[in-house]
């Protein structure tokens, strides 16, 4: 495959954004749809150079292309070279964004239809893709960091795609500033590394890491950084906080960005970066407990949430805790050494992107769904919702396989990859192993609670009432029903294998008893959904009540945006070094500057006593001076 | 005893400084400007004993320039003093004090 098409994949988008921005917005605003036809044929061409990519990465030894690079920048002696990386890891990325960001397009047609800023949504939504496929493919850690702040950059402008809305605009901030509260960790572990190595190079690092030219507290403190800047695009706690808020911005926008491709980015740099991760175990035991912690934690606060978008996000968060748990545990087994150092690192990053790859198309799918049950009702909040299963049975149907391949039911594709993390956290981590089954319950019981709230029962609306309900366009529903062909066959398709995980065979995988267990779990998460909020056995009204603290608990989110902006924000940082630095500035900087001003008046004021007008004063001073200065001349010379 | 390059400096020094007093002690403006004009003329005499002594034309030259420059000076400076007196009814340097603070 020829180099230049690989680099096509990534530079197409981009063409695609520079197009938009600079022809079809500036001259013909009249005709937007086309704007949405420059973006998805762009992509579509992705999509098919990334098909052929994969072909051949299958087919080479190895598994990887070489590709060749080229010198980026040249400062003195210090030359920084850039490439791409094509890998099992990187195709299934890019097969995985490429795919998911082309149904996003062909949905937004619809979704976004009659809109006023068309143009600009697209416009952003290349850049997103062209920056997210650059961040995949970049084989430099300093080139990975461009793409990593556009992929940033497009999330704000997308969250904040709505900006005259006050809680957009300041939900985009929120984001904005969190995540980047991450990547300042991972700047300086980028630094600390190339100050300790001289490179940026991932490859050489890896190598560098396995071979123990690194190591350590350098190693450990690299590592850590990196996850911070992961954790602050993965929501991973304790920088969770900006997802949920992020779902204010376009639901095909909390699909593509906030569901499938960018909060995966996290997964993906770690994955990208475990052999460096794995050669310490204080980071990599970190990962493990943050992805398992993040997991139950965020389910928890999806158990009561109202708005379906939040639900969503919630739940995305919690597998993608699922993702760093998978990592972390094939990691931490690798360190304890339970695994081999050549099979674990194959198998941890098999582990982490098979979830990665079934969950961007579910979930996704979910939130296309989602959008489209606004679409008909124009609320998001499943209060007001109802009975939505007669008026769009495709939506209903797409939702309710996108729900079960969620929940982790055999055989569809949320079943393949959450088994293998299961079972490695089982093996290596086994109190970890434990929180990831209750989330299994959990999980399964918020989105059937969703199911149900949405699409059981009679409708609750007001506003429109029923004769308002209506199925969706086409152009949003056949982009629904292929992603829910993914999301049932998306695990039966060799991903693990490829990147290098345990195979199973479809119904082999039933004869472990962990598939049991978990279908179990999953199936007992279901049945009391179903009999809360569809059979209503049990009074969910006065369940809230007997368990109140909890509920609170759960449905204030721990509490942790007052934490954050109460207690860090406002009196730390406001309150704290703010009005100090306030301080400073206005008595020790102005008082200097007025100090030195009112000194120079009160001496002037004095001296200007000086000046009488009177010329022949001036004149006598004058000769009196000359005189002085002939008597010095005589008395020196 | 003939008359000496040394007589023609005392001279000059003399009206130099009658002119000076002039200037920096009298009050009304139209002696200060005579006064000015004695001290051009003490230079001037300077000028030319020197010129005379050293055998070179050069000084009488410049005092030509002075003499005519002095002629305009007064000419505007007197100029300068009507107006004044125009405005302010006086002459009386020590009223002049429009640069006071």
């Amino acid at each position: 495959m020829p180099a230049e098409l690989v680099l096509a994949i990534f530079l197409l988008p981009f063409f695609s954004f520079a197009i938009i921005s600079f022809v079809l917005r500036p001259f013909f605003n009249h005709r937007p749809l086309l704007s949405g036809y420059v973006t998805i044929a762009a992509i579509g061409i992705s999509l098919v150079l990334s098909i052929w990519a994969l072909i051949e990465v299958s087919g080479a030894p190895h598994h990887i292309l070489q590709m060749p690079d080229y010198e980026w920048v040249v400062i003195g002696d210090t030359v920084i070279r850039i490439g791409v990386t094509v890998d099992a890891l990187a195709v299934v990325m890019l097969i995985v964004v490429t795919s998911v960001s082309l149904m996003v397009q062909i949905y937004s047609l619809g979704y976004m239809k009659g809109d006023g800023g068309f143009c600009r949504y697209f416009a952003f939504m290349s850049l997103f893709t062209g920056s997210m496929l650059g961040l995949v493919l970049a084989d430099n850690l300093l080139f990975l960091f461009l793409f990593w702040e556009g992929v940033g950059l497009c999330s704000y402008l997308l969250i904040g795609f709505w900006f005259h809305k006050p809680e957009a605009a300041r939900a985009a901030m929120k984001a904005f500033l969190v995540t980047r509260l991450g990547d300042f960790g991972f700047l300086a572990a980028i630094l600390l590394l190339y100050a300790k190595t001289g490179t940026f190079d991932i490859g050489e690092l890896q190598n560098l890491a396995l071979t123990g030219a690194i190591g350590g507290t350098v190693l450990t403190w690299a590592a850590i950084g990196v996850f911070s800047g992961a954790a602050g695009k993965s929501a991973q706690f304790p920088l969770h906080t900006w997802l949920p808020d992020a779902m204010e911005g376009p639901t095909p926008v909390s699909a593509l960005i906030h569901a499938a491709t960018m909060v995966a980015a996290g997964v993906y740099l770690v994955a990208r970066m475990f052999p460096v991760f794995a050669s310490s175990t204080t980071a990599i035991t970190t990962v493990a407990i943050i992805g398992g912690f993040t997991a139950i934690f965020a389910a928890s606060m999806g158990l009561v949430m109202n708005d379906i978008k939040r639900v969503l996000a919630y739940s995305t968060i919690s597998q993608l805790g699922y993702m760093m748990l998978g990592l972390g545990t094939v990691g931490v087994g690798i360190s304890t050494g339970y695994i081999s150092l050549e099979h674990g690192l194959a198998l941890g990053v098999a582990v982490g992107i098979f979830h990665l790859f079934t969950h961007a198309f579910f979930k996704s799918l979910l939130f296309l769904g989602a959008g489209s049950v606004s679409h008909a009702t124009g609320t998001f909040d499943m209060r007001e919702m109802g009975g939505l299963r007669k008026a769009m049975p495709w939506t209903f149907f797409t939702f309710l396989i996108a729900s079960l391949s969620l929940a982790g039911i055999w055989p569809l594709a949320g079943f393949w990859s959450k088994e293998g993390i299961l079972a490695a956290s089982f093996h290596y981590v086994p109190v970890l192993f434990y929180l990831a089954i209750i989330t299994v319950f959990m999980t399964a019981f918020y989105i059937f609670r969703v199911i149900f709230l949405t699409f059981g029962g009679e409708y609750r609306g007001t506003d429109q009432g029923s004769h308002g309900l209506h199925e969706s366009p086409v152009v949003m529903l056949v982009p629904m029903v292929i992603l829910a062909i993914l999301a049932v066959v998306a695990g039966l398709l060799p991903i693990n294998e490829f990147l290098g995980g345990e195979s199973h065979s479809f119904f082999g995988a039933l004869s472990h008893p962990l598939a049991w267990v978990s279908l179990v779990w999953a199936g007992g998460g279901i049945f009391l959904a179903y009999a809360i909020y569809g059979a209503k056995w049990l009074s969910a009204a006065s369940l809230r009540q007997r368990f109140a603290p909890i509920h609170t608990l759960f449905s204030r989110k721990y509490w942790f945006d007052e934490l954050y902006e109460n207690l860090f924000l406002m009196r730390l940082l406001v309150n704290g070094i703010f009005a100090a630095l306030h301080w400073f500035d206005d008595h020790i900087i102005d008082g200097a500057v007025n100090g030195i001003a009112g000194g120079t008046v009160a001496v002037g004021t004095v001296v200007r006593r000086l000046e009488t007008g009177q010329l022949q004063a001036y004149g006598l001073a004058i000769f009196v001076g000359i005189l002085a200065i002939v008597a010095c001349v005589f008395i020196f010379s | 005893m003939g008359v000496g390059l040394e007589h023609f400096l005392i001279l000059s020094a003399v009206l130099f400084a009658i002119g000076l007093y002039g200037v920096l002690a009298k009050k009304n403006a139209v002696v200060i400007l005579m006064s000015i004009e004695i001290m051009l003329s003490a230079v001037n005499i300077a000028m030319v004993a020197f010129s005379r002594y050293s055998q070179s034309i050069t000084g009488q030259v410049f005092v030509i320039f002075i003499m005519v420059v002095a002629a305009a000076e007064a000419a505007v400076g007197l100029a300068l003093i009507i107006a004044i007196y125009r405005r302010r009814k006086t002459v009386d340097a020590e009223k002049f004090d429009l640069m006071k603070w």
